[in-house]
């Protein structure tokens, strides 16, 4: 039970517990109807949203001291990395969804 | 007043984030989701970088490199992405699921470097969430990265001996040194090494024995745990945006995971345990007898097509593969003048991702009006005098319907033999994707045109213009 007291002791923490409660019921809320044919651009969508992870990358990469040479490459690598999965995930999802709506006009 | 700002943009970020998946659920609304999210991020990236302030009130620095890794990126990934084949989206969603997934890893292991150097003893819950990150992060690129490589042809379908058990004891082994590292009774850099060796182990052997078909589903499950990964680095940073970005995608993640198992009518279990490969020794096949197949010639393919009233057009990955969406759309329209009405029936997995072959034929502009959903198409298959299967195999396949021993048994299928006549192109008598034999080839209706897709489709064409 001790391991656990962190998770409550702190207000900050329990306030981010909260979040991630409700964040799992509205994911699961705004997925549930998709039409099939939506299935591949909306995984690709939700595969540019969790390149948010480049905002932990751009501090990692932000608090390296200068002279720590490993933090500074790995934080280096994390961001390309972490922004490849964002701009490439957004620009496919375009892509795909491009494409449906140039044959809804027509 | 720059960390209220900062905070609000992280909320504007997260709002975008809720607000674009829902409008990417609704095929109106899509494409306007997308770029909704993708402005909410921009927001939060750049608030990030110029309004952060750790604990101790200190902003970031570094900007050079930051910068210059936020220019790499970009440049990679926008050429990545608009050059790759319309057909190969779903290799390059994984690869980008994978980047995802090791930057999550790469956080994690600085974090963990500067724990150990910095002195300062940390406390359990920084710790727990800098190995849960790392161990997800590392699974879900080494998975990926396998993933990507199935897809795309340069690993094939293996499965290891024992691998289940293996799989387990790998698991077990990252349980028990993670817990020995928070109880604080193992530690040190080699544990730390030790357990993203065993979690990337895990992430290689978990995809590995996956058969090819399955892999969309295994994608969307390792998209939802980059997510979490994501969400792990939210808890680390005390950063909002992370964690309901991480969560939504984790959620949502799962949830898609589950309707593509209900598209192909599939447990996740099933999917994940009783891969395909595994069932193949079940005795579906092989022993039947088989009987023979006929052959038709493209001369009297035509003739058929040009004398029917209805013809409908099952694609599938071979259609893709041969680059032919293009030709089909003009056999479409020489059938149309003939007045022959051409109609696209679409299973929900045909391609490699449900609703792949949907934005393949999008790209070749085939009118949505044409491209029929599974449910729609069986409905009219009766009054359809020509079915023409291209590169279709396993979601026309009968043993779906009638053999229970069969690994694909209870998939929902496009029931083709409800139709006059059914015209199988295929390269050759290879079995499809799921490795399973196709009983439909040898049934009476049908008659097989072998051949590339998009050479036969262009000489049916050509042979259609001159009746």
């Amino acid at each position: 039970m001790d391991t656990l007291s962190f998770l409550f002791n702190d207000p900050a923490t329990y306030r981010l517990l909260t979040i991630v409660i409700l964040s799992i019921f509205l994911g699961i809320e705004v997925i549930s109807r998709v039409p099939s044919v939506l299935h591949t651009p909306l995984m690709s969508g939700a595969n540019a949203i969790h390149g948010v992870v480049i905002i932990g990358a751009i501090i990692v990469m932000g608090q390296a001291p200068s002279d720590d040479y490993l933090a500074l490459v790995l934080g280096f690598l994390a961001v390309i990395l972490g922004t490849l999965n964002v701009v490439g995930g957004f620009v496919v999802t375009d892509r795909m969804l491009e494409m449906f709506s140039k044959k809804k006009k027509k | 007043m720059e960390n209220i700002i900062l905070q609000l943009s992280y909320l504007i970020g997260s709002i975008t984030f809720i607000m674009g998946l829902k409008m990417l659920s609704h095929p109106d609304s899509a494409r306007k989701g997308n770029i909704v999210a993708a402005v909410g991020m921009t927001i939060a990236i750049f608030a990030t970088i110029f309004l952060y302030r750790n604990s101790a009130g200190e902003g970031l620095h570094n900007y050079g490199w930051i910068f210059a890794g936020l220019a790499v990126g970009t440049i990679v990934g926008t050429l990545a992405a608009k050059r790759v084949q319309m057909t190969a989206m779903p290799e390059m969603v994984s690869l980008f699921n994978g980047m995802g997934g090791a930057c999550a890893m790469l956080i994690s292991m600085v974090e963990y470097n500067h724990m150990q150097h910095g002195g300062g003893a940390a406390g359990t819950g920084t710790m727990l969430v800098i190995i849960l990150g790392m161990i997800i992060g590392t699974v879900s690129f080494a998975g990926s990265i396998i993933a990507w490589g199935k897809l795309n042809g340069s690993i094939k379908d293996r499965t290891i001996p024992a691998g289940q058990i293996l799989n387990f004891i790998i698991l077990g082994g990252i349980v028990v040194l993670s817990v020995m590292m928070l109880g604080g009774m193992a530690g040190g850099t080699a544990v730390f090494y030790g357990i993203a060796g065993l979690a990337a182990m895990y992430g290689i052997l978990f995809v590995m024995p996956i058969g090819g078909a399955d892999m969309p589903v295994v994608i969307s499950l390792l998209n939802s745990f980059t997510g979490c990964a994501a969400a792990f680095g939210g808890f680390l940073y005390d950063n909002p945006v992370m964690l309901t970005g991480g969560i939504l995608v984790g959620s949502a993640g799962t949830i898609l995971t589950i309707l593509m198992c209900k598209a192909m009518n599939r447990s996740l279990k099933n999917v994940l345990i009783g891969s395909f490969g595994a069932a193949k020794t079940g005795g579906a096949q092989g022993t039947k007898e088989q009987g023979n197949y006929k052959e038709i010639s493209l001369n009297d393919t035509a003739t058929l097509m040009a004398y029917a009233s209805k013809v409908m057009i099952i694609p599938g990955y071979g259609l893709a593969v041969a680059q032919a969406q293009h030709t089909c759309h003009e056999l479409e329209k020489v059938l149309n003048e003939k007045g022959v009405e051409v109609s696209y029936g679409i299973h929900p997995v045909a391609g490699r991702m449900p609703g792949h072959m949907n934005v393949l034929l999008a790209e070749a502009d085939v009118p949505y009006e044409k491209l029929l959903e599974m449910e729609d198409a069986n409905d009219q298959m009766s009054g359809v005098n020509v079915v023409l299967i291209l590169g279709a195999n396993d979601v026309v396949n009968p043993a779906a319907k009638e053999d229970p021993a069969s690994p694909i048994y209870g998939m929902p299928i496009l029931e083709v033999e409800k139709a006059e006549h059914v015209i199988v192109n295929k390269r050759s008598m290879k079995p499809g994707y799921a490795g399973i034999e196709n009983e439909l080839f040898f049934r009476p209706k049908s008659s097989m045109l072998f051949g590339d897709a998009k050479k036969m489709l262009q000489s049916l064409v050509t042979e259609l213009k001159q009746m």
